[in-house]
This record gives C-alpha cells, sequence and structure tokens, in this order.
C-alpha cells in the first residue's frame, strides 16, 4: 500500500470541512463515514475566536490534518500561508493551492511548481492541487513532490471526472506515485470511478457538504471509495462491444 | 500608531507584535505575518511594529 510521506491513511476518502450547514453536522459526517483526513484552512481571526472552537473539534474527531492555501493567487501568497499553516496546525503537509483562473478556479501550474520547490526545500510536505498535465506532473515530482493531486473537475462542479482518459493515462505513467482526485466529484459514482482507475485516495468537500443529508453522502462516498479500491483490486473485465453469454449454453433443455 | 490589522486600519499602543495580540485580547491557535512575511510565533516579540505596517492574524478555520 503506498504511503502518503511515509503516512498510510486509514482508508482513501480524505474530506473537506467547509459548508456544512453546521458544526454538529460537519462532526457527524466524519464520525459516521470514518473519513480519515480532514482539509482546513487558515483565515482571519475575529471577534470570538471562532477558530478555536473549530480547531478543538477537529482534534477531538482524531483525523489526520491537511491544511490548504485556498484562495492564494501567488507563489509569495501560498508560501506565507503555508509557513503560517504549519506553524498553527503542527503539521508538514500542505495542499498547495494556486489558483490561476477565477471561473474555473484552474491550478496556475507555472507557479504550483515554484511554490512548491521552495515549500519542499523548507521541509514542507507537498500535496500539490494540479491539472491532469503529464508533464507538470513530472516537474512536480521534480520539485520534490511525492503526491500528486489532479483535479476531476473545477472545485465545487460536481461533474466527475472530466478527463478519465488523461488521468488513466497519470496512473499509468507514475505507477509509484500516490495520486488523488481533488475536486468536482459530485456523486458515489464520481468517486468510485477515480478509485476504479486506480487513484489511491479522493478528496471532496462540497459534494457532502451541500448534500440535503451531508452524513448520509459521507457515508455513501465512504462506501464508494472503498468499493472502487476492492474492484481495481480485483482486476475488472475489460469492455466489449457485443453480448457474450454468462449462462452456459451446454446442458440448456430442448424446449421448441 | 497606525496600522492595518486583518485589513482594518487602527490606532494601537503596542510597540511589538506580542504585545498588538495582547492589546487586542487575541488567545489561542493564531498565526502572524507583517507586511506579507510570516513572523513565527517565537519572534513575535522582537517584532517591533512601524506605522503603516501591515499585519494579519489567521485561526484554524474550515477548508476543502
Amino acid at each position: 500500500m503506498k504511503t502518503f510521506y511515509g503516512t498510510a491513511l486509514p482508508n482513501p476518502l480524505m474530506l473537506g470541512t467547509a459548508q456544512y450547514p453546521s458544526p454538529a453536522i460537519l462532526e457527524q459526517a466524519f464520525r459516521q463515514s470514518g473519513a480519515g483526513v480532514a482539509t482546513v484552512s487558515l483565515r482571519r481571526e475575529g471577534a470570538g475566536g471562532a477558530g478555536a472552537a473549530f480547531w478543538q473539534m477537529i482534534q477531538d474527531l482524531g483525523v489526520l490534518i491537511l491544511p490548504n492555501t485556498a484562495g492564494c493567487h501567488t507563489v509569495k501568497e501560498a508560501v506565507t500561508t503555508a509557513h503560517m499553516a504549519r506553524e498553527v496546525f503542527d503539521t508538514k503537509w500542505i495542499k498547495l493551492e494556486l489558483i490561476g483562473h477565477t471561473d474555473s478556479l484552474q491550478p496556475d501550474v507555472f507557479q504550483l511548481v515554484e511554490a512548491a520547490k521552495i515549500l519542499t526545500e523548507d521541509g514542507f510536505e507537498v500535496f500539490p492541487y494540479t491539472t491532469e498535465d503529464l508533464i507538470v506532473a513530472e516537474r512536480l515530482l521534480a520539485a520534490g513532490c511525492e503526491v500528486l493531486m489532479p483535479w476531476g473537475a473545477p472545485i465545487g462542479s460536481g461533474r466527475g471526472l472530466n478527463n478519465p482518459y488523461a488521468l488513466r493515462a497519470m496512473r499509468a505513467e507514475f505507477p509509484e506515485v500516490p495520486l488523488v482526485v481533488d475536486a468536482g466529484v459530485g456523486l458515489p459514482s464520481h468517486a468510485a470511478h477515480a478509485m476504479e482507475l486506480g487513484f489511491d485516495a479522493v478528496l471532496l468537500n462540497t459534494a457532502v457538504a451541500r448534500a440535503g443529508d451531508p452524513v448520509a453522502m459521507a457515508q455513501a462516498m465512504m462506501g464508494a471509495v472503498r468499493a472502487g479500491k476492492l474492484a481495481h483490486d480485483a482486476d475488472p473485465i475489460e469492455a466489449r462491444d457485443m453480448a457474450e453469454a454468462s449462462t452456459p449454453v451446454i446442458g440448456k433443455a430442448f424446449l421448441t | 500608531m497606525k496600522i492595518v490589522l486583518n485589513g482594518d486600519p487602527l490606532e494601537v499602543a503596542a510597540l511589538t507584535l506580542s504585545d498588538l495580540l495582547q492589546e487586542r485580547e487575541v488567545s489561542g491557535r493564531v498565526a502572524t505575518a507583517v507586511n506579507e512575511e510570516f513572523v513565527p510565533a517565537s519572534l513575535r516579540g522582537s517584532c517591533h511594529l512601524k506605522d503603516g505596517d501591515r499585519v494579519e492574524v489567521v485561526a484554524p478555520m474550515q477548508g476543502g
């Protein structure tokens, strides 16, 4: 089993913590699904210290913490945010997001590679949110990343895997690298699809948090990633164009 | 002295970053930056503020 910078995940579901109807529902979504990794962020501390209550709850969940640099548009901003996250969350892990396009939130892969290099040299363990581009993937690995997180579709779009061909190519190109589909998953079938392609985990947030019943959807997503992984490991059959009878013809009663 | 704290202009008496956090009654787990440079917790006491400094104080928050 692949590890993420030496850490084995308890299961292949990484779950975001944003946009839930309430902290109680967020907590139940984690507890009932058993998701083992929580993504978190840093925001300006307002009056009342809301951050402290949130942090206490996340700690009580006993999950692995993956802080992000969400909303960063420059290398400088992302690097500073990563440093602040390392201190606050006490982890070397950083989900490196460098947004390049306002509407699609597509990663700016040029700045991503630059920031990944700086952070890796500074001892961070970088989880880069990237596209499915193989050359960018190579550059990220050369920069020191040991995990790649290509998008399935734009963040929050719920479209599933926009380019399964490219994701399959990435899996084939980097068989030893832990790969995570990050963003765009809307349904359990999308999550299962990613796992069936041989991905090592799926990271999602909106699909669960904005579902009518986030707790049930979190459980459904966990079932899906587990099913997808089992299916991948079970070596599925190839699709074919024509039918092939599964019930033996020999011995059939002659009744015409 | 006038600084900008989390985007808001502010008149403060504090001379260092750690004084500022005390003055604003910020406690708990926060990280700080001054003029876009990260300032580790261990250096807040020796981080002297100047007029016009832009200070960011961030805390754990939900994220995807």
